[in-house]
């Protein structure tokens, strides 16, 4: 693993970018890799040789006009495209050095956890939802101190404190998009996969969202797709840029935003097409 | 202030008063009032129906009363009239039949709406779908030739020899008798829970799986977990559509029921149904006690339906509180 500040993506190691002068170097340690991937659905060729890493404690933004490709990434990272028949993907993505396409899928799900563009509460109670995941996976030990726990790192727990046996669906748009953020912090997973989680809520709860997930990065390793250049400005530290299935640039995110290397990505940002 | 001019523009020379004839001529009204008609025909066939019921049934009322419920004496020659065996052989008929279609037709629905690959999910629905139109009386043939001999020969007496020491299961192996009905009519009824049921899962929405997933569930605990429970109201739906057809099926259990008016614990035991009894001796009733007696089993399995299906609805109110707010 790198150390330097030049984490070049070479043939065989994706990091974070070159150039950065933003980050201290010492600390930053790569917890999700993605090596060559190429990723299809039946014939049509959705991602042409990604490369990229993912640093630990970070939050890594995934940018890109719809169709670029943007989801599909994220959702290979763990294995979500399964459920998508003739979906299928070459080259390899680790997971702290093993390759997730050796793990046991649902052991790599338990790390690899998911928020979803549309909040998708279960039809349960507010405390259900959040101990679901907790339950399928065995969970031994006070199912409530987690749930609890769980809500406060989503900043929901006050909000929700006396409601917890209430339906999850009483709870207003931006509420239920933490109640899921809380669902899949319960299960504890090492690295967090947001799938524009914002899209569909209004400013205010957007902001509630982005300065929860600047908490979060102390904890998680986070990776968001997001439609919004700004969200992306705003929250996270490195930036992927990808067009056409390709990744065009993958810079800290100071960077990519006011000096992009590539023109294509200079007119992305400046709203020449998208 | 806005609104004077506007009203006045509204009743000036090009609109006029609304009249009925203007109103018809738009389209809307013959729509509403066409659409409410056959609305209301449905409202109205019911009442006539029980009308027609109630009143036909008049002689039986006024001489049994109640005990008309109560007794199981069905004596023609003696004009003696008693409900109980035939209420008593069309609900355990009845729920024979759900308690084999039940688990048999959701295990058959989760399998085509969630694990089986699409072409075969879409053959095998056509194939069921064919099977809920097949007339009864196909099915009656079937029970005779092949349900009867098999429980008589096989099933019969493996339920007696193990689990012998229930109720259910003693007492002569004639092969005619409840069981058989309960097991045809699951038969009957399971396309309805099959194909409703799957149409219910294929609806739940794609997040709802995904999500269960994204925590580390295994495909089975999403469907088990989270798909199921989601759609259970439509498959309850399902299973109590099924329990109408099982509650006024006459012609398949007439053939394998047994015809007796017996009140029995062992399913092994002949009974009777009231559809069965209806189709079996209306055309032979002599005497307007007779005929009307048969007229009021008409009037209690509307009633019987009529309850049960409130007795559904009341459930899916219950769970549907209850599910949202449990530990």
């Amino acid at each position: 693993m790198h150390m330097s500040v030049n984490l070049a993506l070479q043939k065989n190691e994706a990091g974070p970018p070159q150039g950065s002068q933003a980050e201290p170097a010492a600390d930053l340690r790569l917890r999700m890799r993605v090596y060559n991937l190429n990723f299809y659905y039946g014939s049509k060729q959705a991602l042409f040789g990604i490369n990229l890493g993912i640093a630990a404690n970070r939050i890594t933004a995934l940018i890109g006009p719809s169709g670029c490709g943007k989801s599909t990434l994220l959702r290979a990272l763990n294995r979500m495209h399964e459920t998508v028949r003739y979906a299928r993907l070459e080259g390899a993505i680790r997971l702290d050095d093993e390759n997730i396409m050796g793990l046991d899928v649902t052991q790599l799900r338990r790390r690899v956890g998911m928020v979803f563009q549309r909040a998708n509460p279960f039809p349960k109670s507010i405390f259900d939802n959040v101990a679901y995941g907790l339950r399928v996976n065995g969970f031994k030990g006070s199912l409530h101190e987690a749930v609890e726990s769980s809500l406060r790192r989503a900043a929901l727990w006050d909000e929700v404190k006396d409601q917890l046996h209430k339906s999850a669906y009483g709870l207003s748009g931006g509420q239920q998009q933490r109640l899921c953020i809380a669902r899949a912090l319960a299960v504890n997973p090492e690295v967090l996969l947001l799938d524009e989680p914002c899209s569909a809520l209004d400013p205010v709860n957007t902001a509630k969202i982005e300065e929860l997930l600047f908490h979060l990065k102390e904890k998680w390793t986070i990776v968001i797709v997001t439609h919004n250049m700004q969200q992306a400005a705003r929250v996270s530290d490195f930036t992927a840029f990808l067009l056409n299935g390709q990744l065009v640039e993958f810079s800290p995110t100071s960077q990519l935003f006011t000096t992009p290397a590539d023109t294509r990505t200079e007119a992305y940002i400046t709203g020449r097409f998208g | 202030m806005a609104t004077v001019p506007i009203a006045v523009e509204r009743a000036g020379p090009g609109w006029g008063p609304r009249t009925l004839l203007r109103r018809l001529r738009s389209g809307d009204e013959i729509a509403h009032l066409a659409t409410l008609c056959f609305a209301a025909s449905v409202i109205l066939i019911t009442t006539w129906l029980v009308y027609v019921l109630w009143v036909n049934s008049a002689l039986p009322r006024h001489k049994f009363g109640l005990h008309f419920f109560l007794t199981s004496v069905w004596d023609p020659i003696f004009d003696q009239f008693g409900a109980l065996p035939f209420i008593y052989g069309t609900l355990v008929t009845s729920a024979v039949a759900l308690l084999l279609a039940v688990p048999a037709g959701l295990g058959a629905a989760i399998f085509l709406a969630e694990l089986a690959p699409q072409r075969i999910s879409d053959a095998l629905t056509f194939v069921i779908d064919l099977l809920a139109a097949v007339p009864s009386v196909i099915y009656g043939l079937l029970g005779i030739f092949t349900v009867v001999p098999l429980l008589r020969k096989y099933v019969q007496p493996f339920l007696h020899s193990t689990l012998g020491f229930l109720p259910f299961f003693q007492g002569p192996h004639y092969g005619v008798g409840f069981l058989a009905a309960g097991v045809l009519l699951a038969v009957m009824v399971m396309p309805f829970i099959i194909s409703v049921s799957r149409e219910v899962l294929l609806a739940v929405p794609v997040d709802q799986r995904e999500a269960a997933l994204a925590l580390g569930a295994t495909r089975w605990e999403a469907t088990w977990k989270v798909i199921v429970p989601y759609a259970r109201i439509g498959i309850l739906g399902s299973v109590f559509l099924a329990l109408a057809r099982a509650l006024g099926e006459t012609m398949a259990v007439t053939m394998v029921i047994g015809n007796n008016p017996r009140i029995s614990a062992s399913l092994f035991a002949p009974g009777y149904t009231i559809a069965a009894i209806i189709a079996n001796e209306f055309t032979e009733a002599t005497g307007d006690l007779y005929l009307q007696a048969l007229i009021e089993l008409g009037l209690v399995l509307f009633l019987l339906t009529f309850i049960l299906n409130g007795l559904a609805r009341l459930l899916i109110l219950l769970t549907t509180q209850r599910g949202t707010a449990q530990e």
